[in-house]
């Protein structure tokens, strides 16, 4: 395979042995627990949760924070085409194109927003990791196969990729997601093959062999649970491009087509229309993709760094 | 070396052989099958039937297959439904507009992100390097498409000082010779003509070249630091060679390799298609034709086009590879 | 202004390389070109489009970027007057009808020649019907001939589809009779539609016009459609560069009328709306059409012209019956209790003050009132959700679903914004007791397929008159097709009242009568409510601050040929 692409591959086996760093079973402080310790004390870290807490927060209770129903069209009488009427009282962010609350759309936004950013990487990381397992735990000619294939899913640039699913899925939300999922894969199947190899030879795996566990039980029990702290710190990284992806989908008009329902890239995608005179309309979905990929890329990359030796000190 | 090179070609084709079979599998997928997304959906049943007779679709899987593959080979992906053009002539009309945008943009990315990653490594925990690296992650996290109305509004529009759209401007009665707007106003002497076509670049390659720039930022940063705790470098400084020396033959050097490995990397991305970019800025390339492509479902300009890039993708990670392989020996061994 | 020296490109293209050196060292000798322009110079427009031209020979045509720019290639028989919808004469001086309303003869002008120097006369008129009438192949799909079918009907090698035209003869140079097999409402008004344009049969011929190949849907049109296409119009053909969407026209200086001013336009294709709009502002385009409604205030207070055109079109909710093959439409549909509901359900006077420009009004039937045959003594829906809700009950059809169909990446004359339009209606409807399961397809061709092959339960369309005759709108609509029905759109509307009506109305002899068939017909159809007329809204332009004589017609007519620019 090829160098640069090799060199994607290489990040992601990178972290992928760490995973094999891990002890068993505890045995003094286990390094998952020293990671956690280290973070706590980053800076970075701190940021990157407590922004991704508060979004998840919001998402979660929605329906007690949002002051209107986002779907209310309350001052739509008011709007005429060339002016809408600014923030006032009930509307502290003023109202869209069709006379309803901003901030409502923004709060009711963040779970639309995160469910596709969540459930697209769920199941990208599913799919990933089961391609993954099958790689690592036979090898053979089942992890040539699966290899092969995850190397031509990364050969195909991730937009196109999915521009052509969202094509032949045809225009629906459960497109937009399977859509940005089908992107995740190949970085899944990977990570899991490689950590699933960097622990075949692992004490505890050679001393469970011995004992004569089923290699699939081994598989279950002590490898896959060993896997999820690379597939975690992949995890939050991929949400973060998740939600910028499903807003780009959303721009080329890819989206879920009932666009009333509040979501983040719809409403940015739909606010250019009144760029030149409320430009707000714009910003503050903006803010809140940048914001929210921001919170999640911060954690992603102290989780990195934190189970990450090299940067231990 | 050629050994090594003979090796990555033949690995290649086991890559373009599985993609070529996922874009078939994904046309014969397509609501209708290929018959209907060629035809329309008004194709009559008789329509179809001479399609699929013409195309072998009634033949046995593997014969449809081949004679996909035999016509994707010859370069013929059949005739865009909305011009009745080949496909392949809009995509080498719609192709440099890209490569002069990816170039431009990749400038940018290089000649700032280098230099600042660099900056923010030999300074390290200073205010410019949180800067950059804040900087960094920001660039990967605007979306491209609100960064590029942004960019339009202020500059292009609300002050003026640079074009907002198209290639050049359409008043400029310039001859083309070669479709690379810049190269053909520099052949024919037409400097006002290189000039408007350059400025036409800057703001789609700014926006362009956003992401790229935090990534090769990000990247050499790194790269540069790990290359500081190296014991080489370490060595060279305790035999008391001059600080400038190392730097150039030791540090620099070895961190620019990861850098140049992911600059290749994304020279090929954005070569596959600015689709967000170039539909904001209406600039005439191939990723604004891919979105007119997905608006008007003209699946033949879709198939070619992803099949062409695809392709182009796999073949930059190759010659990025190969070089790689050249700078590097320790590369062809493994 | 020309600057393409063929020296230099020959020279550019023989060595890349040679040719960059040299460029180095050589100063431009373009200054020297300049000087050899065109004496009276009117200048350069550069007009946004909203898309490409589908191709450049109108008898093929049907959407308004091809007739935009064949308009002004192309001279008709009759056109309309500048800003209006009525019929003033053009290639045909006057013309006289049989009493029997059968024959028409048209009267032509002298000394008229084609861009390719033949000559304009009555053989070239026959010759024009005659090429129309003997379309075979594909120039018989309806996605090339569409119009000749409209307006005609059938051609010469399809004896079972009725047609209207019988014959062309030409009595002399200058006069050409045009026989009908039955009296129509729509003719001579439709000769105004650029399809039926003079064209030069020697250019025809010669670049082989009717060679259509591909299929219906992929249609690949001829060295004429896309390279020649020769006119008598105030413009002639100058070159087409497709990979940047720009088409460029040059004046006929040989013009028959009054010649044009400019020296020069340029049709730029910018599909996005917003994109337009940057472009004007940034001064690298003149004006373009189909401005946001949003942005009318905006763009004239920053010194630009905006040109709205009369209302001359209607935008309605279609309402899907059921019963066409292939399809599954909500049966209660089929309950004209439901359908009323729908009508009572929608807010019309927000729509129209919020959605929409100032000028647009709400329709209470399916054409402008500025068609003869418009009443407004017809059944009328006004807002009321708790009616809707009330007639729902009674039709047992509360919370009933719907399969909401609207167009995404499209603006059109009568519904500026698809998205927009469809979130309040949908609103609006939810609010009365129906749900609604959005669709949004891109506009062509995946939305016009499902909702004109009855896909829909209820769905956003509208038309623009093409003239002035109300057959144009309802009779596209609700006129039965050769199938016995209407079109597929409406499900299996087979409403015989209304058929009769609108055939008598077509064939009635004089105006006066046809006027009140037609509003007996519209009286018919808003009863029936085979759909729910929304709104009839003013498209428009958009100019500099320094163009004049751009006059907006209400038929999306404009003529550039009075165009100036600058001073």
């Amino acid at each position: 395979m090829t160098a640069a692409l090799g060199h994607r591959r290489e990040k992601i086996d990178a972290l992928a042995a760490r995973a094999g760093q891990v002890p068993a079973d505890g045995g003094g402080v286990s390094l998952t627990k020293s990671a956690f310790r280290r973070l706590r004390r980053d800076p970075v870290a701190i940021i990157g949760a407590v922004i991704v807490v508060v979004f998840l927060l919001v998402a979660a209770f929605a329906p007690l924070l949002a002051p209107r129903d986002p779907l209310e069209q309350a001052l739509l009488s008011q709007v005429r085409q060339g002016s809408i009427p600014g923030a006032q009282d009930g509307f502290p962010l003023g109202v869209d194109q069709l006379g309803r609350d901003v901030l409502s759309r923004l709060i009711y936004g963040s779970r639309q927003s995160l469910m596709i950013g969540v459930i697209s990487t769920v199941l990208g990381a599913v799919v990933g990791m089961a391609l993954g397992v099958l790689a690592g735990a036979f090898g053979g000619w089942a992890d040539t196969l699966v290899m092969r294939f995850v190397d031509i899913l990364l050969s195909i640039p991730g937009l196109l990729m999915a521009i052509s699913i969202s094509v032949l899925l045809g225009q629906n939300q459960y497109a937009l997601m399977i859509a940005i999922a089908v992107t995740q894969v190949p970085v899944f199947a990977r990570l899991l093959r490689g950590s699933m190899l960097a622990q075949r030879d692992s004490d505890y795996a050679l001393a469970t062999k011995a004992l004569g566990v089923k290699r699939s039980r081994i598989v279950f029990t002590h490898v896959l649970p060993n896997s999820l702290s690379p597939v975690i710190v992949q995890g939050t990284l991929s949400l973060a491009t998740a939600i910028i992806e499903a807003a780009a989908l959303s721009f080329l008009g890819l989206g879920d087509p009932d666009i009333s329902r509040p979501e983040w890239g719809a409403m940015l995608a739909s606010a250019q229309a009144v760029l030149s005179f409320r430009p707000q309309l714009a910003i503050y979905p903006a803010l809140c993709i940048i914001v929210v990929a921001l919170g999640f890329t911060l954690l992603g990359e102290s989780l990195r760094e934190a189970l990450d030796p090299k940067f231990r000190r | 070396m050629l050994r090594f090179i003979v090796r990555r070609l033949l690995q290649l084709i086991p890559i373009l052989l599985g993609l070529s079979v996922l874009l078939f599998a994904w046309l014969r997928a397509l609501p209708g099958g290929p018959a209907q997304a060629a035809l329309g959906e008004r194709a009559t049943p008789e329509d179809i039937a001479r399609y699929n007779d013409a195309f072998g679709l009634d033949q046995p899987i593997i014969v449809q297959y081949l004679k996909f593959l035999g016509r994707a080979l010859r370069l013929d992906f059949g005739t865009s439904s909305r011009t009745g053009r080949a496909v392949t002539t809009e995509f080498l009309e719609r192709f440099p507009g890209t490569v002069e945008l990816t170039v431009f943009a990749m400038i940018v990315a290089i000649g700032i992100g280098i230099p600042v990653g660099y900056l923010a490594a030999r300074r390290h925990g200073s205010w410019i390097d949180s800067t950059s690296v804040i900087g960094s992650l920001l660039g990967v996290a605007i979306p491209v498409f609100f960064l590029a109305y942004m960019l339009r509004l202020v500059f292009a529009v609300d002050l003026g000082w640079l074009p907002g759209s198209g290639r050049q401007d359409v008043r400029m009665d310039a001859t083309h010779v070669t479709n690379f707007y810049v190269l053909d106003g520099l052949l024919t002497r037409e400097w006002d003509a290189a000039w408007d076509a350059l400025v036409h670049l800057v703001l789609p390659g700014i926006a362009l070249g956003t992401i790229p720039l935090a990534i090769i930022v990000r990247i050499t940063r790194a790269s540069v630091l790990d290359v500081v705790n190296e014991d080489y470098v370490r060595t060279a400084n305790a035999k008391g060679l001059a600080n400038a020396t190392v730097r150039r033959r030791h540090i620099i050097r070895n961190a620019l390799l990861p850098v140049s490995t992911t600059i290749g990397l994304q020279t090929g991305l954005l070569l596959s298609g600015a689709v967000l970019t170039e539909t904001v800025f209406a600039f005439g390339g191939v990723g604004s034709a891919l979105r007119e492509a997905i608006s008007n479902r003209d699946y033949s300009i879709l198939q070619g086009f992803i099949l062409i890039l695809a392709v182009m993708y796999v073949l930059v990670n190759l010659l990025v590879d190969i070089s790689y392989g050249l700078l590097d020996p320790r590369v062809r061994v493994r | 202004m020309r600057r393409r020296s063929p020296t230099r490109v020959l020279a550019a293209s023989a060595a890349a390389l040679t040719a960059l050196t040299m460029a180095a060292c050589a100063s431009s000798d373009r200054n020297a070109a300049d000087e050899g322009g065109s004496s009276a110079s009117g200048g350069t427009l550069v007009f946004g489009a909203a898309g490409d031209p589908a191709m450049l020979d109108p008898a093929f045509g049907s959407d308004g970027e091809t007739f935009r720019i064949s308009r002004q290639i192309f001279d008709g028989l009759l056109t309309t007057k500048p800003g209006s919808a009525d019929l003033a004469p053009s290639l045909a001086k006057s013309y006289d009808v049989s009493g029997d309303g059968l024959e028409y003869t048209f009267h032509l002008e002298d000394g008229v020649t084609f861009a390719d120097g033949t000559d304009f006369n009555a053989d070239a008129v026959c010759a024009n019907f005659e090429r129309w009438y003997n379309f075979t192949g594909l120039a018989q799909s309806p996605s090339a001939s569409t119009y000749w079918q409209d307006v005609f009907g059938g051609f010469k090698d399809t004896p079972n589809t009725p047609n209207i035209y019988k014959s062309c003869a030409a009595s002399d140079d200058a006069t050409a009779v045009v026989t009908l097999n039955q009296v129509t409402s729509k003719f001579p008004a439709a000769l105004t539609l650029p399809s039926f344009s003079m064209q030069s049969p020697t250019a025809m011929e010669k670049y082989d016009a009717d060679n259509l190949s591909g299929n219906d849907d992929a249609l690949t049109y001829p060295a004429y459609a896309l390279e020649h296409p020769t006119g008598t119009g105030p413009f002639t053909f100058d070159s087409w560069d497709r990979g940047n969407g720009e088409v460029t026209l040059v004046r006929n200086e040989d013009y028959w009328g009054d010649k044009a001013k400019l020296d020069k336009i340029i049709f730029r294709t910018i599909s996005d709306g917003n994109t337009r709009r940057q472009e004007l502002e940034a001064g690298s385009i003149d004006g373009y059409d189909l401005v946001a409604p949003a942005d009318y205030d905006s763009l004239d207070q920053a010194g630009f012209q905006v040109l709205p055109r009369d209302p001359f079109n209607i935008l309605y909710l279609g309402i899907n019956a059921g019963g066409v093959a292939g399809t599954s439409a909500n049966p209660a549909l089929q309950d004209v209790r439901v359908r009323q509901a729908l009508a009572y359900a929608i807010d019309r006077d927000t729509i129209v003050n919020s959605l929409l420009p100032a000028g647009a009004e709400k329709a209470i039937e399916f054409m402008p009132p500025s068609v003869d045959g418009w009443t407004d003594d017809v059944t009328t829906y006004d807002y009321d959700p708790a009616k809707a809700r009330q007639l729902l009950t009674e039709a047992g059809a509360l919370n009933m679903k719907l399969r909401f169909y609207y167009p995404t990446d499209v603006s059109r004359p009568y519904l500026p914004d698809p998205a927009a339009m469809f979130q309040v209606i949908s609103k609006n409807l939810t609010d009365a007791g129906f749900t609604i399961e959005a669709v949004s397809l891109p506009w062509s061709p995946d939305y016009l397929n499902a909702v004109q092959a009855g896909q829909a339960d209820i769905h956003l369309l509208g038309w623009t008159g093409d003239y002035n005759d109300a057959y144009n709108f309802i009779g596209t609509f609700f006129a039965a097709k050769a199938d016995g029905a209407a079109k597929a759109e409406f499900g299996a509307f087979r409403d015989q009242g209304i058929f009769d009506a609108l055939a008598k109305a077509d064939g009635a002899p004089d105006a006066e009568t046809r006027t009140v068939d037609y509003q007996e017909a519209n009286r018919l159809i808003m009863d029936y409510l085979p759909g729910v007329p929304i709104s009839h809204s003013p498209p428009a332009l958009v100019v500099a601050g320094d163009v004049d004589g751009l006059v907006p017609s209400p038929l999306t007519a404009e003529d550039f040929a009075p165009v100036t620019i600058g001073n």
